[in-house]
């Protein structure tokens, strides 16, 4: 059941995204940016929760999931510390996203010879 | 010929995407992603017994690191190119692009080249999100305290 859940919802999500990469002209750098800026705002609607217990993996998986986690990761810094916390605490669950990418593609990109 | 019958044979020889056929390849798509992803989650949870938050983790740099890997071997690309916003919307995209500008500009060197680089293409999700949780994190302050 969760597997036809993840299905989905990950599948409605890049349908979503192929209309509007079809029917309007913004290219995929537009279409991430404001999947990613609509995480955080349904992270902070309180519906995204809900996605991921509907969804599991397959809400954690998309694009949007980076955006609810800066959120979250604000949101919960301002608790723990205050205002400064809001600064400190942006990057801390996000860091899991940036930190592999950067490390991964560095790795790889020494190893791999580019094609052509 | 004038410019209207130039604009209808231009019309007629451009390649007409289908776009029901694109939206479906990315329901599809996508829908796998999110599967293998769901799969992972439950191997990580039933056999190594990793919390269900964390395992979540686990899952994304999984994710990372496979079309980390495949785009550095070159067949990622095409993938892409096919399966559109099926693998554009999920993690894999920020993954190749980032993956895919470090392998163009690997030949300008460490600094000016790779460093300088990388993030041309997925900045704008890094910038984007940031400033956008900021916000939404101050209102969340303001309306739930």
């Amino acid at each position: 059941m969760n597997y036809l859940s993840a299905f989905i919802f990950t599948g409605i999500t890049c349908f979503l995204a192929q209309l509007i990469l079809d029917n309007t002209k913004l290219t995929p750098g537009h279409v991430t940016s404001i999947f990613t800026m609509l995480g955080a705002l349904f992270g902070f609607l309180g519906l995204y929760d809900k996605f991921i217990s509907f969804a599991g993996a397959g809400a954690t998986t998309i694009i949007s999931n980076f955006g609810y986690s800066l959120y979250k990761g604000a949101y919960l810094g301002f608790q723990e510390q205050g205002i400064i916390g809001l600064f400190s605490g942006l990057l801390t669950k996000g860091s899991c996203a940036i930190a592999s990418v950067v490390v991964f593609s560095f790795v790889f990109v020494m190893i791999f010879k580019p094609r052509d | 010929m004038n410019l209207d019958e130039y604009k209808k044979i231009v019309d007629q020889l451009t390649p007409k995407e289908n776009k029901s056929k694109n939206a479906l390849i990315a329901f599809f798509v996508g829908g796998a992603v999110g599967v293998f992803a769901e799969i992972i989650v439950t191997v990580l949870m039933h056999c190594f017994g990793v919390s269900r938050t964390e395992s979540y983790l686990w899952t994304c740099v999984i994710v990372i690191f496979i079309s980390c890997l495949s785009t550095a071997l070159g067949f990622f690309d095409n993938l892409v190119t096919k399966a559109k916003a099926g693998l554009i919307i999920p993690t894999t995209g920020f993954a190749h692009s980032i993956t895919s500008a470090a392998l163009d500009y690997k030949r300008d060197g460490l600094i000016t080249g790779i460093g300088a680089n990388v993030f041309k293409l997925a900045g704008s999700v890094i910038i984007y999100g940031i400033l956008s949780a900021f916000f939404f994190a101050i209102l969340g302050v303001i309306f739930y305290g």
